[in-house]
Parts: C-alpha cells; sequence; structure tokens
C-alpha cells in the first residue's frame, strides 16, 4: 500500500501539468503564508488605515511615498494587502475545512457501508437529515447562534460539508463490494479490514478526489457566499470572498479594482486548485494505469 | 416487519421528518425575539409586551413547540409575524417560481452537460474534450453571485438584451402562475437559470465525463467491443445504463440543493422566490416561515431522495433485494 | 358606389392590418425599450410585508399605502405638517382637538368620505386581532373620539398632548364599509384596498410588484400618470442596473456608490435631500464597570470610562464626520450633532457639528485618565443603514487613532437587537427618523420608564433628570411655538452632555430618468403621486 502511494507521487510527479500547478498551488500557499512578511500594510490593524486614502485607483502614489499598486478600498486598505491576507484566510477556509469534512465523511462512509443493517441506515438517514438543510440555511443560523468568525464558518462549512462525502464514500464502496473481485477477496478468507483498506479505499479515492476537488472550491465559494449575505467573516478581517462582496457594491460605479482584483485572484486559486484535482484524480486512478 | 426496501425506506422517511421538526423548530428558535425588529420604534414597553403576548412567544419552548406540532398536524403552519397571514401559503404562493426556476436550470445543466460530460469522456484526449474540462473548471470557479452580477452587467447594462430583475408577466398555466408561458417572462428567467445552472452543469459535466471514462475501461465494454457490437450499441445499450445510477442520485441530490441555493441567485436577480422569501423572514425574524420554509425544504428533499432511491432500486436489478452489505456476504 | 366602398373597406382593411401590426411592432419594441410615456414603473429598495396600512408600521409598507390610502394629516417635503383629508385642525382645550374634514371626497367605490370612516381608521390600530406592528403607539394618547357632523371630529387625548396632528400622519383612512371585517388578507387580495388617494389598486404579486392605476375622483391635481408599477427590489445593484437597463423609471435609495455614476449619465438623473433619519451612537453609561471595556492587555477596566463626559466629548470629537459623509457616504450624508435633521420641528442651530480634532480628543482623555487609552468594541447592523458597516470600520478607524482601540462588531440586525436586548453591547450604532426632537429625546435619551414609554431605545441608558422635565413639558405643550423652543432647550442639555453621538444625517437619494422630476422628501417616501413629467 504504502510503495503504491510513492509510486502514485512519482507519477504525479512525472505529469508535467500536474507537476506545474501543483507547484503554482504551493506557491499561493507560500505567497499567503508569507503575507505579513512583504505586504506593505497590515490590513487588519484599523491604525494603519487611512479614511482618506479610500478608494484611490490602481498605481495611485500617495503622499507618504507609498504606492499603491491595486488601488485601496473603501476604508483606504491598501488592495495588494488586503488581497495577500485574503488569499490566506480563504485558503485557510478552504482547505482546514476540506480536511475535517473529509476525514470524517470518509469515516462515515466507510463504517456505513462496511457494517450495513441499521448503523448504515442510521448514518444514512443522519447524511439525509445534514443534506434536507440547505447548507445557507445551517451555516446561518449556526452563526447566528455563535456570532461570526473564522473558526465558526469552518464548523459551519465542515457541517456543510461532510454529509456529501460520507453519500458519495458509501456508494462508491457498495459499487465496488458487489465486484467480483470482492467477492474472491472474502472467498480467500481475507479480513473485513484487510479488504475496505486495500481492496475498497483505493479504488474510491479517484472519485472521493473528484468531489474533494470540487468540494474545497465549493467551500472557499460558500465562504464567500455568507460573506455576501453578511453572516460570514468579519468586516475587520476579510477573505477573498469578503473583499468580493465589499468592492460588489461598487461593481456598477466604475471603481472596479475592489471587486476585479479579489474575483480575478479567487478565480485563479480555485482554478489551479481543480486543475490540480482534476491531474490527480486523473492519474491516481488505478484503472488508467 | 416491513421486507421491501421500498416501505423500510419510506418508514425511515417519516422518522427523519419528525426529527427534523425537532431540529428546525429548536434551531429557528434559538434565534431570538423578533419583537424588537417588528414593534414600531415609538411605542413603548407595555405596547411591547402585549406584542410579545399576542405574538405567543412569552411561553416556554416546550409549549411553543407543542402548539407548533398540533398545529402542522391540522396543516396550520402557523402565521407570518411580518404578513399576518398564513406563513404556508406565503411559501406555496413562491413556490412554483422557485421550482420553475430550479427545474429550468436542472434541464439547462443536463441538456449541456450530459451530452458535453460523455463527448469528454468518450474521448479524452482531443482537444475539445480537454476545452469542455477545463470550462467546466472555470464554471465551478465563481462563485455564484459574482456571475449573477457579471450576467446582470453584460446582458442586462451594456447590451441591454435581457432584464436583470423579476419575474416578468406570469400565466396561470393550470393554475400555478408560470414565467416560461409568456416571452416576457422566458426573458427574465434566462438569466437567473443560467446563473443557477452554471455551477450543476459543471458538476454535471465532470461526473459524466469521469463515469464514462472509467465505464469505457470496464471489461464488458472490452467484451462487447470484442464482440463487434457498434461504438453507439455501446454507449446506449452498456455505458450509460451503467453510468447513470451515480449521476441520477447526484442529480436528484443537487435539485433539492438547488432549490435551496437558489437563495443567491433569487437575491440577486430579485427573483420573487421562496429563497428571498427566506432571506426576508431571516431578517425580520419571522419564525413561523422560516420553520415553515425549512419543513418544506426537509419534506421536498426526503421525498426526493426517496424517489432517486425507489428509481435506483426498480433500475438496478441487482439493489432489488437488500441491498448486500460486506457483513452480511461475509456470515 | 358599391365597388368604390369595396375598394375603401378593402383598404381600410389592409390599413388597419399594416396599422395593427406596426403597431404591435411598436409595442414589441417599446415593451423592450421604453415604456409607454403615462406608465411609471419604480423600483422600491424595501420588502413590503402586508397591504394592510394598520398591519406592521414599516417605511415600505407605508410607501406601497400612501398611494392608495390618505392621512388626516399631511406632511409636505420638509416633513412639515400640511392638510390632507382633515382640512384643518386646532386645540379647542389641552384635552381636545378638533379636525376639520375635506368635503367632495370619493373613496375609489364612488362613496363619500365622512368621519365615519375617519373614526373606524383611528380604532382600528387598536382593534386589530392580529399582532399588529404597533401602530397603536400613534393612537395610544387618544382617549375618544366624537363626531360632531359628517365631517368634523373632536378626539379628546388622555393628558393634553401637542404633538397628536404629527402622530395622525402615520395613520391612513380606510374605507369603513369595505375594512370594517377585513383581515390582512383581503387587503392583499385587493378587496378592501379602497382607499381616498390618487391610485387605485389594480394588482399585487407578492415579494414582485404592485400594480396602480390613476383614480380619476381624486380630489387632488391628477398625477401626471396613468399607470404605476412598483416594483420591489431590494438588492442595490439590481435597482441600479434596472434603471441603467430602462426597466426601471425610477429607484429609490439609490446606492451611494453609484451615485457619480448616475449622475454623468445624461439620461438619467439622481435628486437628493437631507433625509430625517440620523444615525447615531449609544454609549454605555448605565453600569461600572462596563463588561467589555478593557485596558490595552484585555483586563477589565475597574471604572466604566464613559460615564466620564471627558471621554464621550474626547470620541465625539475623534471622529472625522466630513471624511465619512463625503468619503463612505459619497455626499449621502450630513455630519449632524442634532438628534433631528434640519427642516425637522425642534431642530437646534446653536451648536454646530463638532469639528474634527484629534489632539483635542488626545488631550481630554489624558485629563480624564486615560493617556494610553482602552479597547472596546464598537457594534452596529450591516443591513439597516445605508453603508452602516463602513461607517463603523471608519469610526473605529478614527478611534483607534487617538488611542482608543476598537474593534468593529457588524451583525445583521436582528442578531444585534437580541445581542443589546441581552446587554451585550457597548457603543452601539442606531439609525433614527422622527419628526421632532422632543419626540426623539423621549425615544432616545429620556430616562428609560417602562410604565410612560420613555426612553424605549434609550440603549445607553443616558439619564438626565432635567432633559427628562423639559422634553415632558415640551410634549403636553399645545402651543407650538413654546413647544419648540422646550424641545430646543432640552436638546442643547443633552448634546452638551454628550448623551449620544449623532454622526450624520442621512441624505436620502432617488434616480430617474431625466424627463421626469420629483421633489426630494425628507421623509424618505416615494410617491408617483408626486413625480410629474417635464
Amino acid at each position: 500500500m504504502f510503495n503504491d502511494e510513492q509510486h502514485y507521487l512519482l507519477k504525479l510527479y512525472r505529469d508535467r501539468v500536474a507537476r506545474r500547478s501543483g507547484l503554482m498551488l504551493l506557491l499561493l500557499l507560500a505567497l499567503a503564508l508569507a503575507a505579513p512578511i512583504y505586504t506593505p500594510q497590515n490590513p487588519y490593524d484599523l491604525a494603519q488605515l487611512n479614511l482618506l486614502d479610500a478608494k484611490l485607483p490602481p498605481l495611485h502614489h500617495s503622499p507618504d511615498g507609498a504606492i499603491y499598486w491595486l488601488g485601496t478600498d473603501d476604508q483606504g486598505r491598501d488592495m495588494l494587502s488586503a488581497l495577500c491576507y485574503g488569499l490566506r484566510t480563504s485558503l485557510g477556509v478552504g482547505l482546514i475545512t476540506t480536511l475535517l469534512s473529509l476525514s470524517l465523511g470518509l469515516l462515515a462512509g466507510l463504517v456505513a457501508a462496511y457494517s450495513g443493517n441499521y448503523i448504515d441506515s442510521m448514518l444514512m438517514r443522519l447524511v439525509d437529515l445534514q443534506l434536507a438543510f440547505p447548507a445557507i440555511l445551517i451555516a446561518l443560523i449556526l452563526l447566528a447562534l455563535v456570532g461570526q468568525g473564522i473558526d465558526k464558518v469552518i464548523i459551519a462549512l465542515v457541517i456543510v460539508q461532510w454529509a456529501y462525502y460520507a453519500r458519495t464514500v458509501r456508494s462508491a464502496a457498495l459499487t465496488e463490494m458487489r465486484k467480483d473481485y470482492i467477492t474472491a477477496a472474502i472467498c480467500a478468507g481475507y479480513s473485513p479490514m484487510r479488504i475496505v483498506l486495500i481492496h475498497i479505499l483505493p479504488n474510491i479515492i479517484p472519485t472521493l478526489l473528484v468531489v474533494a476537488s470540487a468540494q474545497i472550491a465549493q467551500a472557499i465559494a460558500l465562504e464567500a457566499t455568507l460573506s455576501f449575505l453578511g453572516l460570514g467573516l468579519p468586516i475587520t478581517a476579510p477573505s477573498l470572498g469578503l473583499l468580493i462582496a465589499n468592492g460588489y457594491t461598487y461593481m456598477l460605479s466604475g471603481t472596479y479594482w475592489i471587486s476585479l482584483f479579489p474575483g480575478v485572484v479567487l478565480l485563479i486559486t480555485i482554478f489551479i486548485i481543480n486543475i490540480t484535482g482534476d491531474r490527480i484524480s486523473a492519474l491516481l486512478n488505478p484503472r488508467l494505469q | 416487519m416491513l421486507r421491501s426496501p421500498i416501505l423500510i425506506r419510506i418508514s425511515h422517511s417519516i422518522i427523519t421528518l419528525f426529527a427534523m421538526s425537532i431540529a428546525v423548530f429548536l434551531g429557528v428558535y434559538a434565534l431570538g425575539n423578533p419583537v424588537d425588529l417588528l414593534i414600531n420604534p415609538q411605542a413603548n414597553q407595555i405596547e411591547r409586551a402585549q406584542m410579545i403576548t399576542q405574538l405567543g412567544i412569552d411561553q416556554s419552548l416546550w409549549v411553543q413547540y407543542q402548539r407548533f406540532l398540533s398545529a402542522a398536524l391540522h396543516g396550520n403552519w402557523g402565521t407570518s409575524f411580518v404578513s399576518n397571514t398564513s406563513a404556508w401559503s406565503l411559501i406555496i404562493e413562491r413556490l412554483p417560481a422557485t421550482v420553475e426556476l430550479a427545474l429550468c436550470a436542472m434541464c439547462i445543466a443536463i441538456i449541456i452537460g450530459l451530452p458535453l460530460g460523455l463527448i469528454a469522456g468518450l474521448h479524452p484526449s482531443r482537444w475539445y474534450s480537454r476545452l469542455i474540462m477545463n470550462g467546466s473548471i472555470l464554471g465551478f470557479s465563481l462563485p455564484t453571485f459574482w456571475v449573477g452580477l457579471m450576467l446582470i452587467m453584460m446582458f442586462s447594462v451594456w447590451l441591454g438584451w435581457l432584464p436583470s430583475s423579476g419575474r416578468g408577466t406570469t400565466t396561470n398555466t393550470l393554475g400555478i402562475p408560470l414565467s416560461i408561458t409568456t416571452i416576457d417572462g422566458l426573458m427574465h428567467l434566462i438569466l437567473p437559470a443560467i446563473n443557477l445552472a452554471l455551477f450543476k452543469l459543471s458538476l454535471l459535466v465532470r461526473l459524466t465525463q469521469s463515469s464514462t471514462t472509467l465505464a469505457m475501461l470496464e471489461d464488458y465494454v472490452r467484451y462487447a467491443r470484442a464482440k463487434g457490437l457498434t461504438e453507439r450499441t455501446i454507449i446506449f445499450k452498456h455505458v450509460l445504463p451503467n453510468i447513470a445510477p451515480p449521476i441520477i442520485t447526484i442529480i436528484g441530490l443537487e435539485l433539492g440543493g438547488l432549490i435551496a441555493f437558489a437563495i443567491v441567485t433569487e437575491s440577486v436577480f430579485s427573483w420573487p422566490g421562496m429563497g428571498k422569501l427566506l432571506i426576508e423572514s431571516i431578517n425580520m425574524l419571522d419564525r413561523p416561515v422560516i420553520v415553515a420554509y425549512l419543513m418544506m425544504i426537509v419534506s421536498l428533499f426526503i421525498a426526493i431522495n426517496l424517489i432517486v432511491d425507489t428509481v435506483l432500486i426498480m433500475i438496478n436489478p441487482r439493489l432489488r433485494k437488500q441491498a448486500p452489505s460486506l457483513q452480511s456476504s461475509l456470515a | 358606389m358599391k365597388i368604390i366602398s369595396q375598394i375603401s373597406q378593402q383598404l381600410t382593411g389592409i390599413v388597419t392590418i399594416s396599422l395593427s401590426l406596426s403597431l404591435c411592432l411598436c409595442l414589441c419594441l417599446t415593451s423592450l425599450s421604453l415604456s409607454a410615456a403615462t406608465e411609471l414603473r419604480i423600483g422600491l429598495s424595501g420588502e413590503v410585508t402586508s397591504l394592510d396600512p394598520h398591519h406592521l408600521a414599516s417605511q415600505p409598507n407605508l410607501t406601497v399605502a400612501r398611494h392608495v390610502f390618505e392621512s388626516l394629516v399631511d406632511v409636505d417635503t420638509q416633513n412639515r405638517l400640511i392638510p390632507g383629508l382633515a382640512l384643518s385642525w386646532r386645540a379647542i382645550d389641552p384635552h381636545t382637538w378638533e379636525f376639520k374634514l375635506r368635503k367632495g371626497v370619493a373613496f375609489h367605490d364612488g362613496s363619500p368620505f365622512t368621519a365615519q370612516d375617519a373614526e373606524f381608521s383611528l380604532q382600528r390600530p387598536l382593534q386589530l386581532k392580529s399582532p399588529s406592528g404597533g401602530f397603536a403607539a400613534y393612537v395610544r394618547a387618544i382617549a375618544s373620539i366624537r363626531i360632531i357632523d359628517t365631517h368634523t371630529l373632536q378626539i379628546k387625548t388622555k393628558s393634553p398632548y401637542g404633538a397628536l396632528p404629527e402622530d395622525l400622519n402615520s395613520i391612513l383612512i380606510v374605507s369603513k364599509k369595505h375594512a370594517v371585517n377585513a383581515n390582512t388578507d383581503d387587503f392583499d387580495s385587493g378587496r378592501a384596498m379602497v382607499g381616498t388617494g390618487p391610485y387605485q389598486f389594480v394588482r399585487y404579486q407578492r415579494g414582485d410588484r404592485l400594480e396602480l392605476s390613476r383614480f380619476l375622483g381624486w380630489w387632488g391635481n391628477p398625477p401626471a400618470h396613468d399607470k404605476v408599477t412598483l416594483r420591489i427590489v431590494p438588492s442595490d445593484p439590481s435597482r441600479t442596473a434596472g434603471l441603467l437597463a430602462a426597466e426601471l423609471d425610477m429607484i429609490e435609495h439609490v446606492p451611494s456608490a453609484d451615485i457619480k455614476k448616475l449622475s454623468k449619465n445624461n439620461q438619467l438623473k439622481v435628486i437628493q435631500a437631507t433625509s430625517w433619519r440620523t444615525i447615531l451612537l449609544h454609549l454605555d453609561q448605565y453600569r461600572s464597570p462596563s463588561p467589555y471595556i478593557t485596558d490595552l492587555n484585555g483586563s477589565l477596566l475597574s471604572k466604566n470610562p464613559l460615564q466620564d463626559k471627558r471621554v464621550r466629548q474626547a470620541l465625539s470629537l475623534a471622529i472625522n464626520r466630513l471624511a465619512i459623509t463625503e468619503r463612505i457616504m459619497e455626499g449621502l450624508g450630513m455630519p449632524a450633532i442634532n438628534f433631528v435633521s434640519p427642516p425637522s420641528f425642534g431642530y437646534q442651530t446653536i451648536l454646530k457639528p463638532e469639528t474634527f480634532d484629534p489632539s483635542a480628543a488626545k488631550q481630554l482623555l489624558t485629563e480624564a485618565g486615560y493617556p494610553n487609552g482602552f479597547q472596546l468594541t464598537l457594534s452596529g447592523p450591516n443591513n439597516r443603514y445605508i453603508n452602516d458597516d463602513q461607517i463603523l470600520q471608519a469610526v473605529a478607524q478614527f478611534w483607534t487613532r487617538v488611542g482608543v482601540r476598537t474593534t468593529v462588531e457588524a451583525l445583521p440586525m436582528s442578531t444585534l437587537l437580541n445581542k443589546v436586548r441581552k446587554e451585550e453591547t457597548t457603543i452601539t450604532l442606531l439609525g433614527w427618523g422622527s419628526f421632532a426632537a422632543d419626540l426623539s429625546i423621549r425615544s432616545l435619551i429620556a430616562t428609560t420608564n417602562s410604565e410612560k414609554g420613555y426612553g424605549a431605545w434609550n440603549w445607553g441608558r443616558y439619564s438626565n433628570s432635567k432633559v427628562d422635565q423639559l422634553m415632558t413639558t415640551a410634549l403636553s405643550t399645545i402651543d407650538r411655538t413654546k413647544r419648540e423652543a422646550l424641545a430646543r432647550e432640552a436638546s442643547i442639555l443633552a448634546i452638551q452632555d454628550v448623551a449620544i453621538i449623532p454622526l450624520h444625517h442621512q441624505v436620502v437619494s432617488w434616480g430617474m430618468r431625466s424627463g421626469l422630476s420629483y421633489t426630494p422628501r425628507t421623509d424618505e417616501f416615494t410617491l408617483a403621486q408626486h413625480v410629474s413629467i417635464r
């Protein structure tokens, strides 16, 4: 199993598209992580902002010699700095959410498929229950109950997303289990644990990754939507989505940069995530070897 | 005991519905007190107290839930605080608009997404397949409200081709007001439907593509090829039936999601559907409407699940018996 | 002769067909681009919850209702009282007001308007079995109503009450015949939508539009437009887009971000007026220590600094109001010191809005014993007033710069109100619109007293017995000159004591096709009957 894993990684490394998109993703991550080091301004520190510098266009030279490369927003926040911090927040929210909900969903889905009977139906009813709630509404009610904040948004998003993984994992696992080689494995007397881990899990990873690559993008978009509806992150610590939502009001008025640049960065980020995910799922699929 | 898997699923659905009523009620009632939002700012504290009594929200949560449940079982979902009219009728009034929008969006997604996904899956290395797949990735990469605004900017403001908001003229078809029956209504429908469809379209393209790619590598396709069947027969007789179940599942699931996620599209395009009603009701803490809406969504979703399950059981003979789980086959 | 007539008939036929065809084409084209000259399509910004004029006291509901119904006392564009369905009113004695009603006024069904209808309408808010949104507040002062003749009404108040005419502006007159057993649904379906107003009900699609047609029997000057469609478009960009795409002829509350762009468009124009709504900050002054005010290390301050007048003054001085109104509001605001906006009753001009002076603010903070400042949270809505969340951030910016580290908490109004009720906020932003200074002092600044109904919105629980006394005297004074003087005196006292920090008066705006004209209204109402064609 672990040897296989290495083999996949090697395969990934040898693929040009995967290598490039992976590198770009790493670059984005590095940019996001290092934002406090290289950005000219800390956009979260109100004392560093000046309302009189609000809504300056890109490449504006401020009197004290600084250049606002991408302009400023309605609070006089340097858009370049805000973008880098926003990228950090968005990627953070997306990655953590996906990691948590994937683990939770994988566990639940495998348990459901493996155990069958009442545990399966109970888990699946829970999934139904979960999916019956509009995602926005769970988030909304949760956030209304607990207040705003990154941690709360992540909790809300995990609660929204785990069920998708659970359902996908379960149905993919069940499909696998109906195949003849599983019957053969059962006949050979392998332990259920071994069957699940060695035979079923690798075969559902491609399906899972297709879902995950979509869900990570969706997590970021959903966070943006929540912010758009005024419920996500606090306005003083904007994510990319919140920056777009902030600039949304200015879109028709010619003050395009507040919304445009975060939009472009968000687009690039999600595009790269998706391309990477796409290649990974194409390459890791055991059937395509 | 219930033997038929369909009957078992129905009984599960009823239990789920009941559990949801508790969850929904508790969730919504924990949100807070609507009186301060509703009350006339000039009112004094005595009038405020009177209003609380009139709304019945001075009672304990348990009493309120009992009242709600017994009324709900009699088909009464409460009276909207802000509109002073039956919450249920408010929702039913808005239902056709949302369902129309969601169905149109789903149709667009299926009509465009399925063939594109199939093409991309059948010829994965062609340039147009790459274009389709990259396009679908782009479709994922944009938040709905942003796309909505871009559509309005482009088609309403710059080009002036399509209206930017509202539902346009509706006509009653079988007693249901529909926009799709008039040109004006159709013009109003196009942008929101595309906006809502875009995400599901991308999802369907990817899903169909990956299922098709996998299916084409299955043994039965090889055998069919070896038998000398035409490509057309292989696709329609063998590949499609095999990739259909997961796709039907997702379409079913996503339809519920579409109706729920129409919230954003409806807000952007001022489409007078249930999603917009929900946002208004949440902003005004109009609890009866929120609860009724949620219960309706939950019921709708449970029904969709039930239908999807039933269809799956019927089209897949192997599922007709209780789905074999690993444990039972081990036993 | 026969042939000629046949030919002429044929010709007429051809002409008719071609005419109707071209007409159809024209109609198709106009329905896509421009509307017919006498139709007016207005984009409203608020959700209309009900057409019942006595159900919920919200601006959008009243906007819609004021097209169909009228009140006894009307207000002009400057928020000053003018005759409505009542031609005149006067106080006979301190407890009694007499209203002379307009003669020759007809309801939409043709029946005449009489004192019976007025009496019924004034009693209806209290009789509504449904959870009334509180129009009761406007008739609570009334002890009894007496009909003298068909067009004279005498209203006795429970105590001497000078603000009755103002209150009655909010009560719209319905037809007794149609509304006597009507519930909300009857209004929403149009059955009970029979008023005396300039427009008649045609069709209502909840959440989308209300269609109206001109009432030919209206007593006033006939309005310019035959047909009016009130579209409900709460989303700001959608409203702008609708105007730009010529789907709407007029919109209310032009988003501040779009003001410049729309003004530059020579097919459109934007008009503005100071609104009656004032944006202000309530400061926690009722508890010490205040549970959310800490020093810079995060430990609770043993004393509530906001109880010190110097600190309140410093906070007010530290705010650059001009920067807020110009940068954030794009001119849709006017720096404020009063609790009512300029044209309103009781506006005082002796004290001017505070000029931005951060060094004086720092000096005052040092004098008060906080040279290094402290930390607090500024709360406010993010979906209620024009650019509310941006205003919060800007104020936080200014305060942080003088040493008062401010965290912003922008919440949906529903969440915010619950926090306020639970006393979890320290400084809170609120918008307030009122006809008169004494009325707004009664709600915002008077010592909280649930029996008298004072200080219902006094979130900081400021209390000053002198202000209370002046306000009470003002409200019970029937003589309007004396009353205004008292209201001004109370205002000045409260302003000098920094009871609350007023930020700005909102400026309300409308965008419309350049061929239309509308006199901007202080009370923010968008009324089709006052829209004229230039």
